[in-house]
């Protein structure tokens, strides 16, 4: 495993040809690379170490003082020698105090004793410290169900509090940037989002001020914590300290159901989970990949499920007579949709596509296109402002697979839809998700359009003069595979049902074409991507399964779906 | 009767006519121990502070030659510095302050000295903030020193060069601590490093290799020099080499700095003899013999000391408080410590439980809040010990009280675990009638708001 780049540290990865060492971990010798903290060591041995402060990819701190153990050195007898005990093992000689797993590296013959009598004792006496301050709200805290200090009080917390006075009283709702809302009296000063700040994004504005137990979490005077980032800290505080002010208050996490996907914001393709309850969404959280976005994501990427929870969503297929949409069925609608395309050659057809669809929709929607004949295709590319950490050049996440199946030219077509439309020559529109004004396309030049029909989620300027609209699925709603900036072939799953009638856009256009051409084969997702995989010689042998929860790298230069006005393209950025 | 005082460090201080600018300090011999020192190879200057045996008078009693021999200036890359920690803050301690003010030559010798045996060249002074009168004398005393050219670039036509500059700190205990003190000096929160890997003499000031010595340390090479450092070696008893500065507060009738060999008087002399004895003729209860840190000696106790016998053999001897030598290794002996040199001294009036409430409030206030258990066992301590103190303590609460400091001690990134916690443990160890007495009230317990 490679560390990512936005990381200054990675303690959970050791480097490279590490040589090995002899430990004595728990009572058994194991070998771990040289220089692993006992966190770490801890876990790799499918054990635990509890700690708030530390985290792999930040700097140490040692504050919290939670991963206490207990650790041994080689016993040396006179000539600073090994003292070698009668099972044949180094003999280890215990140091009376404490040591910190977060800061302590292996060495050869060192001893941990993490379960022993002085390791347990020391956690719990921190766990009271911890407590007594604490306001113990978690009934109102949105940290409860997944709160560090809820999880190991259970295990090294007494039950009861031998704490008497009062507590310390501090700032609470502290309106700490555009997305986080701070509560100090929860906070146990761990450090952690300062450091995020610091280490990771280089927007040096949280810190301490204080002393003591009045300790307090505050921004900089004068300065917000607004960077893109911002919401990092508030997954990375072991306790409800930092809130997100999109999801406060919202929902219970133990209620949310959890689906591993990716973010379709941008063209990294952040690897997420989505949390929803009752075929809602409530939150957006990463998940770690360090081939991806290591364990962060930006902020905006996180709100992008809104959009799908707009009212306006259209519920059921819509057919427009005379001059308003009324709803219809997919029975009912697909035929029509079919019959009128097949009226027109294809020349006389456009299809402006998007790179926002999964590879399984631009497949299925090449082949449509195929079907009818038509040739002149295109995406909406977008370009937006990068950043060096997460953030993409590239608007669309799907912008590789687009070229890979040969619906991109990257936009170069647009202004010839654009034209064709405006003259006549193109008669009939096909636009799925994007808006066609948005794609250059003048709202007097779509009304000289003889068809149009858009697959899409909500009304925009361009479909209301559309003469069917497909209701499709929005962010979460949908499976299928996308290839991020970096040529990583990556899934999403879903999360939620489509709303009402409206179906996953890979159902609508495996129907639309069987209605145009017939049958062909397809009824699960598994089989439109099997199809694709025969046919993409750089999906060759790879399956939906195959892909796995963090995605697979393709390599090499491959040709396109069809070679008719496509060159070849390198899908390795 | 006590030996007679010994002045080394505070030969001059107070003398009759002294003064503390440089023509003053030069007349009485002033910087020729820099002017011999700076001729001798820097290793040689190193090998007579390690045979001097001298030991660090911040605290800790730190092996000075040690400190030293940790940084090998041929092999180090890195600048190496040297810090001054005039961050002198335990309560009961003035000895510092007292050379500051009326012989800072003596330090700044002192310091060069050092600087050039450790091949540095650019200290700093940290100068607690509580002390602008020192610091405004100490910045005159350099620019004195540098018009002189004991500072400066080509150090008496040497080639050494050396630059020092004052840096004062902002009012809190915690940067006596020497990575606290870093962190500070560096422009940040004084929050101490963890150690491993933070030790000073690798990963010191700006991650360079640093060494941390007291103002009374640093003194003290300039005589260690002065008089070789086997003669150093020869005043006071083996390990617990050259004089202490003993700074008594408290009840006696006579407080004050007094300079001694080490070892060469007892703790029942120092009350008795050289600070008059206990005040309005009561009798002494109790001593903290090195900072209000160290844990504290209950009179009539009885303690156990190595003693070398007739026939030279070392044989365990029962002593009382009196009886104590005053040197490092007796107190330590005693379970306490010699830190800082603070005595302080508590008559039969003195309430101990209030007594621990005030030492215990100021650790509360004066910890830094980066760790765990000293942020929240301190302001815990405090509060428990304060109830106590006003009429509030239950019969549980000594248990608590020292089960709190247990968790505390040895498990905080710096010392001052140890620091808030000894005096509680030994407090409660030494003196629990008086905290039992506190909860025998049988009041129901009153919570404030």
């Amino acid at each position: 495993m490679t560390p990512h780049p936005i990381n200054p540290f990675n303690h959970d990865i050791p480097a490279p040809e590490t040589p090995m060492v002899n430990v004595n971990f728990n009572g058994s010798w194991i070998q771990i690379p040289k220089g692993t903290n006992v966190v770490e060591v801890t876990r790799q041995q499918d054990s635990f170490l509890p700690h708030y402060c530390y985290h792999p990819k930040l700097s140490i701190s040692g504050n919290c003082r939670m991963c206490l153990f207990e650790m041994g050195t080689p016993r040396m007898d006179a000539e600073r020698k090994p003292v070698v005990g009668a099972d044949g093992n180094p003999e280890i000689a215990w140091i009376p105090r404490p040591q910190i797993g977060c800061a302590t590296t292996v060495t050869e013959g060192m001893g941990i004793r993490t379960e022993s009598p002085m390791a347990v004792e020391c956690r719990k006496g921190v766990m009271e410290f911890l407590l007594i301050n604490h306001p113990l709200d978690c009934p109102i805290c949105d940290q409860a169900g997944e709160c560090k200090l809820q999880e190991f009080s259970t295990e090294y917390g007494n039950g009861y509090s031998r704490f008497v006075e009062n507590k310390v009283k501090k700032p609470k709702n502290v309106d700490l940037g555009k997305n986080i809302v701070l509560d100090d009296e929860r906070c146990i000063l761990c450090s952690r989002c300062v450091r995020f700040a610091k280490e990771v994004v280089q927007d040096d504005v949280l810190g301490f001020v204080q002393r003591g137990s009045l300790n307090t979490l505050t921004a900089h005077p004068g300065k917000r914590f607004d960077n893109p980032y911002s919401l990092n800290t508030v997954d990375i505080c072991p306790v409800g300290a930092l809130t997100s002010k999109d999801f406060r208050f919202k929902m219970r996490v133990w209620f949310l159901k959890e689906t591993k996907s990716i973010s379709t914001w941008d063209g990294t393709g952040s690897n997420i989970i989505i949390g929803s309850r009752e075929n809602k969404i409530y939150r957006i959280t990463p998940r770690e990949n360090e081939e991806v976005n290591s364990c962060w994501m930006p902020d905006e990427a996180r709100f992008e499920f809104h959009a799908c929870q707009d009212e306006k969503r259209f519920q059921q297929p819509l057919a427009k007579v005379k001059d308003d949409f009324f709803p219809s069925s997919w029975t009912d609608i697909l035929p029509r949709v079919a019959q009128e395309l097949t009226k027109y050659k294809g020349s006389e057809i456009a299809i402006l596509a998007s790179a926002k669809q999964t590879n399984e929709e631009l497949f299925l929607l090449r082949s449509l296109a195929h079907t009818l004949g038509v040739t002149l295709m295109d995406i909406k590319p977008r370009v937006q402002e990068g950043d060096r950490f997460l953030i993409s050049q590239d608007g669309n996440p799907n912008s590789q697979g687009a070229e890979l199946l040969g619906v991109s030219q990257k936009g170069k077509k647009l202004p010839e839809i654009a034209e064709g439309i405006d003259s006549g020559k193109i008669k009939a529109l096909i636009s799925i998700t994007e808006d066609a004004v948005d794609c250059g396309i003048n709202e007097a030049a779509l009304k000289k359009l003889s068809f149009h029909v858009h697959i899409g989620t909500q009304p925009n300027k361009a479909n209301q003069n559309a003469a069917f609209i497909l209701a499709s699925a929005g962010f979460g709603e949908t499976r299928g595979s996308m290839i991020n900036v970096k040529g990583r072939l990556q899934r999403l799953n879903k999360a939620i049902a489509c709303p009402g009638h409206a179906q996953e856009d890979w159902e609508i256009l495996r129907d639309l074409k069987s209605a145009v051409g017939g049958g062909n084969g397809l009824h699960t997702i598994e089989d439109v991507f099997r199809a694709m995989s025969q046919t993409v010689p750089s999906l060759a042998g790879l399956s939906l399964s195959k892909i796995g929860d963090l995605g697979l790298q393709l390599n090499g230069t491959v040709s396109i779906l069809s070679p008719r006005e496509i060159k070849p393209v390198s899908v390795t950025a | 009767m006590a030996a007679p005082q010994r002045r080394l460090i505070f030969k001059h201080i107070d003398a009759p006519g002294y003064t503390n600018d440089i023509d003053c300090y030069i007349k009485h011999g002033g910087y020729d121990d820099l002017k011999k020192s700076i001729t001798m190879e820097p290793t040689a200057i190193k090998d007579e502070v390690k045979k001097s045996q001298l030991r660090g008078r911040g605290g800790a009693g730190f092996s000075c030659g040690m400190k030293w021999s940790f940084i090998d200036a041929k092999k180090v890359t890195k600048p190496i510095y040297l810090i001054c920690n005039a961050d002198e803050s335990e309560p009961g301690t003035f000895k510092d302050r007292q050379i500051i003010h009326k012989d800072p030559h003596q330090l700044i010798e002192g310091m060069i000295i050092s600087c050039f045996a450790n091949s540095v060249k650019l200290a700093y002074l940290y100068i607690r903030g509580e002390f602008p009168e020192g610091a405004k004398i100490l910045e005159r005393a350099i620019e004195e020193a540098r018009a002189k050219n004991f500072i400066g670039k080509n150090i008496l036509g040497t080639g050494y060069e050396l630059e020092i500059y004052i840096h004062r700190g902002a009012g809190a205990y915690i940067c006596g601590e020497e990575t606290g003190l870093i962190e500070s000096l560096e422009g940040k929160r004084a929050y101490p490093r963890i150690k491993p890997p933070y030790f000073p003499a690798v990963l010191g000031l700006y991650m360079c290799p640093t060494i941390v010595n007291n103002v009374e340390t640093l003194c003290n090479v300039k005589h260690v020099i002065n008089m070789g450092g086997e003669a150093f070696a020869k005043i006071g008893t083996p390990n617990n080499t050259g004089t202490r500065v003993l700074c008594v507060s408290g009840d006696v009738n006579k407080p004050g700095y007094y300079e001694f060999e080490c070892g060469s008087l007892t703790m029942g002399e120092l009350i008795n003899d050289v600070c008059g004895g206990i005040r309005n003729g009561r009798k002494l209860k109790a001593v903290i013999p090195g900072g209000s840190s160290a844990k504290v000696l209950r009179a009539g106790e009885k303690f156990k000391l190595k003693q070398k016998g007739a026939d030279g053999a070392m044989v365990d001897k029962e002593i009382t408080l009196e009886d104590i030598p005053v040197d490092f290794d007796s107190f330590a002996a005693v379970g306490t410590m010699a830190g800082s040199g603070g005595v302080i001294v508590m008559d039969d009036s003195r309430d101990m439980v209030e007594c621990l409430a005030n030492i215990s409030e100021f650790y509360a206030h004066e910890s830094c809040g980066q760790c765990t258990p000293c942020r929240e066992g301190s302001l815990w301590m405090k509060k428990i010990t304060h109830r106590m103190a006003h009429g509030q303590a239950r019969k549980e609460d000594s248990a608590l009280l020292k089960n709190v400091a247990d968790n505390i001690a040895g498990r905080t990134i710096c010392a001052f675990g140890e620091a808030c916690s000894w005096p509680v443990q030994s407090f409660l160890a030494k003196f629990p009638e008086e905290f039992q007495a506190k909860a025998n009230k049988d009041e129901e317990l009153v919570l404030g708001k």
